[in-house]
């Protein structure tokens, strides 16, 4: 019955993050360089998609061996379903405290590692039409400011930001991720919201990211773990090793992480 | 309040075309077999159906282009939907209080209208809670209580048993003789028309085939099924002096001469059977077959086959005494003087 | 009673039921006072009730009409409305909260317009919540209103108009009344619906205490970080509805 539910909450969790597995890469082949093979699991943070995404493709053309799927949704949903005995190989999170109820339940196998680290900044549309320079320009009424909610990370790093800059703003919505409040930008419904470097820079089409020293004030760490009770422990340390090897982190970099 | 309308409605397979006018107080009912086109016409007057072509006249009005609430012509339908949530009295102040009378006014008036139709004790009961009988008077008080011109009744007794019919039957023709418009009744049961209606309208087939009072149709029906309403044996022939010539050939000979196309009508009472060839005088004599055998009233209906369709009426003693059963041969005459022939 | 029909019928039932007995099974019994004191879940509470109701009227006042015109007249393309009529029982709720966004928001089709005439802005109001509820709720209303309209026999209509009532008079004195519990019934769906609403609302109209958090948007966010809150919210949401609707029931759809 167990197995069931949880097979339940994986696919939903796949619909959700509305992506299967990359269609485009080679066929698993029994016996590759590394030694590992066969399928790999991996739920990451939503944040991580596009970065991750390249990452898998890059891993198993070095593996061709292995078949990557990727779950990717919110790190506290993800770090639920593993918590409920969703059966996956590799967990990255957004956020060391979501990581630690991972940890915590002892579904991990060793210590998380932090292998990225990610800023905030402030969202607007492109072109900056409200010509917004910094975190006290969000303290203007007439502006609409989204926030995350204080409950996921982005908004416990929002949180902290403002509190050191001593900075009061009045957002009109707490949206439940990052990208929630991302869109509102891009659909205009805000003039600016918090959100991580990477998802500005991943929108960079509709939206602009403004940096701000009080940013480094709520530097929020992404921490990486290979799972206890993962079907394929090999092929998972070897992603979870691969993830903090050079290529990996250009590519994180690129995306606009920075190293730890 | 003289109606003038004629109603042409077309269906796949089924045109509506008949010709109908009623006076201020004159009741007509259009009388024919089920699928005959009777309550089409009825909604054709009432604007619940569209006509197709023809026109609708009231008072010299023309009425087809109003919807039915413009018309002024109330009706009772065959199952009278009154509304089940309202009361009987309120079922019938429905009407005034549509045409804005104040409720108070409406709710008397409609006191009144039960009052009239024998219902003073029932004015708070819903529908549901009244007899079959209760409920067709309430729907008449209810299409009279909105000062109609016209009155449209479908079938307004057909839903009641035989005993509860006979008891409305009287009151509904006192309460038509009592309403100054015309009415227009629409049933398939000859007594009902023949008691309710000063006028017939036989329709069949979306058309009028005979009209006239009822002493004229019951005395020269001129279809088939007016025949066996009023329970007439009825032949179409061409006559000659008295003899009339049926088209396969068999002759009957009446009392009265005429010439030309002609019907040829006589009761099943004026026939008679016998056992063998009957010596003297009829000249309507033939062989003849029993197909079947029934009871009507007092006596059997004894229905038989030959060179013409027949029906006759006996005694059950000389059914006896014939053994009247299906199969039976028997002799059939007709005294001349008892079939009558008219122009047709 | 016949195994064929007994069986799934207790499976289906046990189905239903057993998740229920999940949260009363892992609800934190000892600490349930206080958690219900903490400030926020009674805000939350009131608005839910409040935007929900309002969701309700919105919709009886539209949708009935509506499923008047879809089950009584007669007009090209009837068919093809009715099946648009239906578009947000399928549309995932998110996707309508977006689409709501396209056309209310400030850069939408007549947001932007409602804005600048009538200094009205629906995103990150009440006013939205109530909006993303009814657009997602209403065609509950629509499509039961409609099939109870169909049931009811027109000919009580026709018998109106003979009387002299116009077509609303015969609506409002005759049809109404006659559909009652079907549009009771209709309501009561809706209003469940517009209460669990989530997708439509956390889009279209942002999540703030108070203002747009209805119950599902606090259970989410509380799920985030406290499953215990959570359940919590869950239960008081589930209790306080199906109080509310036993009543409701009793008084209205059980004739």
């Amino acid at each position: 019955m167990k197995r069931i539910l949880t097979g339940v909450a994986l696919a939903a969790a796949l619909l959700l993050s509305g992506c299967g597995g990359d269609d485009s890469s080679t066929p698993t082949s029994a016996g590759s360089a590394s030694g590992v093979s066969g399928n790999l699991t991996v739920l990451a943070a939503a944040s991580l998609t596009e970065s991750f995404n390249q990452i898998g493709k890059d891993f198993e053309t070095a593996n061709p061996g292995v078949k990557v799927t990727f779950s990717y949704a919110g790190s506290s949903a993800l770090a639920q379903q593993i918590t409920s005995g969703a059966p996956a190989d590799v967990f990255a999170a957004a956020s060391p405290a979501t990581m630690k109820t991972v940890t915590d339940a002892g579904d991990a196998n060793g210590e998380a590692t932090v292998f990225v680290k990610n800023q905030l900044v402030i969202a607007v549309a492109k072109g900056n039409p409200k010509g917004i320079k910094g975190l006290s320009d969000l303290t203007n009424p007439s502006l609409k400011v989204a926030l995350c909610a204080e409950q996921v990370p982005c908004g416990a790093a929002a949180k902290k930001a403002l509190a050191a800059a001593n900075v009061k703003v009045t957002p009109v919505t707490l949206e439940q991720d990052v990208k929630a409040a991302l869109s509102k930008v891009k659909l205009g419904e805000v003039d600016a919201a918090l959100v991580y470097r990477t998802d500005a820079k991943a929108a960079a089409a509709d939206v602009e990211g403004i940096e701000f020293p009080e940013s480094s004030g709520a530097i929020n760490d992404y921490p990486i773990v290979a799972l206890k009770s993962a079907p394929n422990p090999s092929a998972a340390a070897a992603f979870v090793a691969y993830v903090q090897s050079g290529p990996a982190l250009d590519v994180l970099v690129d995306a606009g992480f920075q190293k730890p | 309040m003289t109606l003038d309308a004629h109603l042409v409605v077309t269906r796949p397979g089924f045109t509506l075309d008949l010709a109908l006018t009623a006076e201020a107080g004159e009741v007509v009912a259009l009388l024919g077999p089920n699928g005959a086109g009777k309550t089409t016409a009825l909604r054709a007057l009432a604007g619940l159906t569209a006509l197709d072509d023809g026109h609708v006249t009231l008072d010299g009005v023309r009425l087809d282009g109003e919807p039915p609430e413009h018309r002024r012509i109330g009706v009772v339908f065959q199952d009278y939907l009154l509304f089940p949530h309202l009361t009987a009295l309120d079922n019938v102040a429905f009407g005034p209080r549509c045409r804005r009378v104040p409720r108070r006014e409406a709710r008397e008036t409609a006191r009144e209208w039960l009052m009239r139709v024998g219902l003073a004790e029932h004015v708070r009961k819903k529908p549901r809670q009244l007899s079959g009988g209760q409920a067709q008077r309430v729907a008449l008080a209810r299409a009279l209580a909105a000062e109609p011109k016209l009155l449209l009744l479908d079938e307004p007794l057909a839903a009641l048993d035989a005993r509860t019919r006979l008891d409305t039957r009287a009151a509904l023709r006192g309460h038509l003789a009592s309403f100054p418009g015309a009415t227009v009744l629409v049933t398939h049961d000859p007594l009902d028309a023949l008691m309710l209606a000063d006028r017939l309208v036989i329709v069949e087939d979306g058309r009028i085939v005979q009209s006239g009072d009822a002493a004229e149709i019951t005395a020269r029906p001129r279809t088939d099924y007016v025949a066996r309403l009023v329970g007439l044996n009825l032949y179409r022939g061409r006559a000659d002096g008295t003899t009339v010539r049926l088209p396969d050939g068999f002759s009957l000979v009446t009392a009265v001469p005429q010439e030309g196309g002609v019907f040829v009508a006589f009761p099943p009472s004026a026939v008679s059977l016998f056992a063998a060839r009957p010596e003297g005088s009829p000249r309507n004599t033939w062989p003849a077959t029993v197909t079947s055998v029934s009871r009507h009233g007092d006596a059997l209906r004894i229905e038989l086959t030959g060179p013409i369709q027949l029906a006759a009426d006996v005694t059950p003693a000389a059914a006896v005494q014939l053994s009247l059963e299906p199969g039976r041969e028997v002799w059939a005459t007709v005294k001349a003087t008892e079939a009558t022939a008219y122009p047709a | 009673m016949p195994p064929a029909l007994a069986i799934p019928a207790i499976a289906g039932l046990v189905f239903l039921v057993l998740p229920l007995f999940g949260l009363l099974w892992r609800a934190p019994w000892s600490t349930l006072p206080e958690r219900l004191a903490e400030p926020g879940i009674l805000a939350a509470l009131r608005l839910s009730l409040l935007t929900a109701t309002l969701a309700t009227a919105v919709s009886l006042v539209l949708g009935v009409p509506l499923a008047w015109v879809l089950a009584r007249t007669e007009f090209p393309g009837r068919r093809f409305v009715r099946a648009l009529v239906t578009v947000p029982l399928v549309l995932p709720p998110v996707v309508g909260g977006v689409a709501l966004l396209l056309v209310f928001g400030r850069r939408g089709l007549l947001g932007g317009w409602l804005d600048s005439t009538f200094g009205v802005s629906l995103p990150f109001t009440t006013a939205g919540v109530v909006v993303a509820e009814a657009f997602v709720a209403m065609p509950f209303l629509v499509i039961s209103v409609e099939g109870a309209l169909r049931g009811a026999d027109s000919r009580y209509e026709e018998a109106a108009a003979t009387l002299g009532a116009g077509r609303w008079t015969a609506f409002r004195r005759v049809t109404l009344p006659l559909i009652a519990p079907g549009v009771a019934a209709g309501g009561v769906l809706c209003w469940a619906r517009a209460l669990g609403e989530f997708g439509a609302t956390i889009t279209f109209a942002g999540n703030f205490p108070g203002r747009t958090q209805t119950m599902p948007l606090a259970v989410y966010l509380a799920l985030e970080q406290d499953v215990d809150a959570a359940i919590v919210l869950s239960l008081l949401l589930l209790v306080v509805s199906v109080v509310i609707l036993a009543a409701l029931r009793d008084k209205w759809v059980a004739a």
